[in-house]
């Protein structure tokens, strides 16, 4: 994966829970479902998405939340 | 400090001959505000038969899912020392031995940033931290760390695996179950605090029959330990047991496939080809039996407390696995099973569904052919009991039973 379709996979996540913000709750293996397909074109695995929700929960972009199962959103 | 709340129900729970856990939350209330406040809300969820905390929501600690587990009072007004109540998992060390000293910083970090009172442990296995507010879950993260101590796992995660003292402490372990449930535990760092699975996955390790960490009852995947050859009889040890109480009694007639006989000329004679390997006799008279030396373990998937559907106790699905081989690897084909296992459940899974639950919905015979194992007779839902084997010669063309 090209750091520019990283950096592309990473603003998407972070919309797709910006755009369903109180809506839906993704959990996070939604969101590696969705961008995988999304990003199939573009050679991104599963691994890929992984790795790009771990860095945003990292810096603080996403945070993790609990309500009978885990799931992203965005930091409060 | 005199106590806030009047609590007449709880402090029937402080009669009796047991330690009282009413007694502990007391004498922590003598310091701290908090957990009189957590006295006044116990003993009103009591008069009421109401719960009175909330769980779950947005607490946590920067980067990681798990560790945190959310608790908010419903009744802030009344009880503001406990509107956040959140408990802190932290990962206990395999076969739970700490030294005196690490006990007392567990315990120095627990009374300066939070209530001070802890299970140890809680029935996943972490060490628990009751009571901490959400702006002080940094600091209290930080400090464990600096301690060497991690959080463990909660939400959609690996929960932080468990095992029992195994060779340590234990003359009946198989394998060592503290060396294998420290490796995985290092090994899927990033699925036990990063929750990306459809909902909680537990490893539990015992090192023999006698399930300590009850895995069978409680883990989606257990390692029960083994052993391949015959149990090691020492006749004269026996006869001893035999002058203290009826054997046929106590032994022979409990086992459970009938594969053991005794009499006082050939001594104990036991069919090792039908032995079910649950130990009742070895705990019995353990000075004269022991399990045999070809160590191994059972790996078993599938069991779960009751949620989404009933309880669900483990099924057999490696017989035998010669883990201390595979220890040599690194546990390689071990992790390699549990990829493919995790693969086949967030491919098929659905929210909120166990892994066990998923093999009942899908059939244990996709499972197995998705993973790549071979059906075998071994696997059994319950000893004596196959669910999923068809032998075909008792199957007449047409599909009548012969």
């Amino acid at each position: 994966m090209t750091d520019e379709t990283k950096v592309k996979l990473e603003e998407a996540i972070v919309n797709l829970i910006k755009e369903y913000a109180n809506k839906k709750r993704f959990k996070p293996g939604d969101v590696v479902k969705e961008m995988e397909s999304k990003f199939s074109a573009s050679g991104v695995t599963k691994d890929d998405v992984k790795t790009a929700i771990r860095d945003l929960t990292d810096s603080g972009r996403l945070i993790y939340g609990y309500a009978g199962g885990s799931f992203l959103a965005l930091p409060e | 400090m005199s106590k806030k709340h009047k609590t007449p129900l709880l402090d029937e729970l402080k009669k009796g001959k047991w330690p009282s856990f009413v007694n502990e939350i007391e004498r922590a209330a003598e310091k701290s505000e908090m957990t009189d406040d957590l006295l006044g809300q116990v003993e009103q969820s009591y008069e009421e038969k109401v719960v009175h905390w909330k769980h779950g929501g947005m607490v946590g600690v920067k980067g990681y899912g798990s560790g945190i587990v959310g608790r908010f009072s419903d009744l802030p007004e009344k009880y503001p020392g406990i509107k956040e109540f959140h408990t802190v998992r932290i990962n206990q060390p395999s076969g739970f031995f700490y030294t005196s000293d690490v006990l007392r910083s567990i315990v120095d970090i627990g009374e300066k940033h939070a209530s001070s009172l802890f299970n140890f442990h809680g029935s996943t296995g972490d060490v628990q931290l009751l009571g901490a507010k959400t702006a002080e879950l940094e600091t209290i993260f930080q400090e464990y760390t600096k301690l060497g101590f991690d959080l463990g796992g909660s939400g959609s995660a690996l929960r932080t695996p468990s095992c029992c003292v195994g060779k340590a402490r234990c003359e009946f372990a198989n394998y060592d179950a503290m060396h294998a449930c420290n490796s995985i535990t290092q090994a899927f760092q990033d699925e036990m605090h990063r929750p990306i699975f459809n909902y909680k996955f537990k490893f539990k390790f015992s090192a023999c029959g006698n399930d300590c960490t009850a895995s069978i009852a409680r883990a989606d995947l257990s390692v029960i330990g083994t052993w391949k050859d015959s149990i090691r009889i020492d006749q004269e040890a026996v006869k001893d047991y035999a002058k203290k109480f009826d054997l046929h009694k106590y032994v022979t007639d409990k086992c459970p496939t009938k594969c053991m006989s005794y009499n006082a000329e050939e001594g104990l004679k036991i069919d090792d080809s039908n032995c079910s390997k649950c130990m009742h006799c070895i705990n019995t008279m353990p000075k004269a039996l022991r399990p045999g030396t070809k160590g191994g373990a059972t790996i078993l998937i599938g069991s779960k407390a009751p949620m989404v559907s009933g309880p669900r106790l483990s099924m057999v699905l490696v017989p035998f696995y010669d883990i201390e081989e595979d220890a040599k690897n690194d546990y390689e084909w071990f992790k390699d099973l549990i990829s493919k296992i995790w693969e086949f459940w967030d491919e098929y899974g659905v929210n909120r569904e166990r892994i066990g639950e998923l093999i009942q919905r899908v059939g244990i015979g996709n499972f197995i052919e998705s993973i790549g194992l071979e059906p075998l007779p071994e696997m059994v839902a319950s000893p004596r009991g196959n669910p999923f084997v068809l032998y075909e010669e008792y199957v007449e063309a047409g599909g009548e039973q012969g």
